[in-house]
């Protein structure tokens, strides 16, 4: 049973297409890691999934729900999907623990003692309980990222969506939040990966996306794809990541 | 500041040296000086709740014009863009002129001289406060608002919780800019006869024929005022930028 269902997706911006009739189903617990160059779709692809982009043709089901501009059927995904950003995107003028708060206090309706409750079970799980009453910047990238990683936890989503989470730390960082979803995927909840470590990709991913000019070039299974590259877009991709 | 304050002294020394100076008026040695200076400062109560009062509404009203002014639809944009340009073409001289005359005749509620001061001051006011708050939402990254969304906050508590409380941290010197405008700006609602500092001033130079002098002691009497609200903005300033740090 898929969670998402995506069918002849495409999207614009302007006279550029961003996405060019992308079909993609992922099933619950499934860890999909979608690689490509810059401007491939890729990142376009996961915002179309929790409606940060409307797309313009084509059919976007979550978890049972079409995405359209109706309010109600966002309401139904409220919660369901959450998202990591390249940049964090904590708030700044929040202490850590009110960052995972606010979610689950205005959204999902907890109490004051509840809300904490969960923050910390989740901070604990991301390895930085000690820093719950820091302002964001006064962490290092891997503890922002974490915490980011936290926030969206709070909320329980079914769905998680990565937008190049590593890619604006510092080379010592990446493992630290690289270990943390590799322990997320094992929980079951479904992942959606945009990132370039190949390495985690190979460990952690049940299927491989790539991703080239806005289309889904190439998809399988990470060992599969890997090893035996079907197009020359991909293997030129993989020399040119493996060579760096 | 310690060097501004000698000079001014000085300078009143020195001129009252000269023949021309009559500060016998404002001398608070002297009965009649003292009774003067406290007819003088008396005004201050006004000025600052009137100022106060004014900003108060000219911010919150502000803020309801700026929101539309950010709108993905057309027709809000143009209500905010109407109001703005409209409301800021108007000079705030005439604006009280026209609050405390024109509006009973047009609508037939007569406003006190003080209620007509701060409704006026309000209005001409909370068209920049608008142009304000719009820039300082517009300087918060989309990051911010993507994160929000990311969490299923509506629109309300995105503004309350995340975007607001920052922007209002980048707008704040601005927002203290206009409190110190609105505290000079308030001398003219002395027009229409509030007797607020610039009233009690011109009252007293009617029956006491010393204008340098008064007009000097009203100089200085919104110089306090002004300074000690600059000095509350920027401790507001240091208080907000120390509780993230």
């Amino acid at each position: 049973m898929s969670i998402i269902s995506m069918r002849n997706v495409s999207k614009f911006f302007g006279e550029f297409q961003a996405l060019k009739d992308v079909s993609l189903n992922v099933i619950a617990g499934e860890r999909v890691v979608v690689c490509g160059p810059s401007g491939s779709g890729k990142s376009t692809l996961i915002r179309c999934i929790n409606r940060l982009e409307a797309h313009e043709f084509g059919e976007i089901i979550v978890d049972g729900t079409a995405l359209t501009d109706a309010p109600a059927d966002l309401d139904k995904i409220c919660g369901t999907v959450g998202m990591v950003f390249q940049q964090f995107n904590l708030f700044p003028h929040l202490t850590v623990m009110d960052n995972l708060c606010l979610g689950p206090r205005r959204v999902l309706g907890l109490s004051d003692a509840e809300a904490r409750a969960r923050a910390m079970s989740h901070l604990e799980r991301v390895q930085i309980p000690d820093q719950a009453n820091k302002f964001p910047r006064q962490l290092s990238g891997g503890q922002q990222q974490r915490v980011a990683i936290a926030r969206s936890l709070c909320m329980e989503p079914r769905i998680l969506l990565f937008d190049e989470p590593t890619s604006a730390l510092d080379p010592e960082m990446i493992t630290e939040v690289l270990d943390v979803m590799t322990e997320l995927a094992s929980t079951g909840i479904t992942m959606i990966v945009v990132t370039h470590e190949m390495g985690f990709a190979r460990r952690v991913a049940d299927r491989m996306v790539f991703m080239d000019k806005g289309e889904i070039v190439e998809i399988g299974a990470p060992e599969d794809v890997f090893t035996a590259p079907k197009s020359r877009r991909f293997a030129a991709f993989i020399k040119q990541i493996l060579n760096h | 500041m310690k060097r501004f304050l000698i000079l001014t002294t000085a300078l009143l020394l020195l001129s009252g040296c000269s023949s021309n100076w009559g500060w016998y008026v404002v001398d608070p040695t002297t009965k009649n000086g003292w009774i003067n200076l406290k007819f003088m400062a008396s005004g201050a109560y006004y000025t600052i709740i009137m100022s106060l009062t004014a900003i108060l509404i000219s911010v919150v009203v502000g803020l309801l014009v700026a929101l539309p002014g950010l709108s993905k639809k057309r027709g809000w944009r143009m209500f905010n863009r109407t109001y703005v340009e409209i409301v800021r073409a108007v000079p705030i001289l005439v604006l009280i002129l026209w609050v405390y005359y024109g509006l009973p005749a047009l609508s037939g509620i007569t406003l006190n001289v003080f209620w007509a001061g701060v409704l006026a001051l309000a209005l001409s006011d909370s068209a920049f406060q608008a142009e304000i708050f719009r820039a300082g939402i517009q300087s918060i990254a989309r990051g911010q608002y993507e994160a929000a969304q990311s969490i299923s906050l509506n629109y309300r508590d995105t503004m309350r919780y995340v975007i607001l409380p920052q922007a209002i941290r980048r707008i704040l010197p601005a927002l203290g800019n206009q409190l110190v405008y609105m505290m000079k700006m308030s001398s003219l609602v002395s027009i229409i006869g509030l007797q607020e500092l610039t009233r009690k001033a011109n009252e007293l130079v009617v029956s006491e024929y010393r204008p340098l002098e008064i007009y000097t002691v009203l100089v200085l009497e919104y110089l306090v005022l002004i300074l000690i609200v600059s000095a509350g903005v920027r401790w507001l300033e240091r208080r907000l930028k120390a509780s993230e740090t």
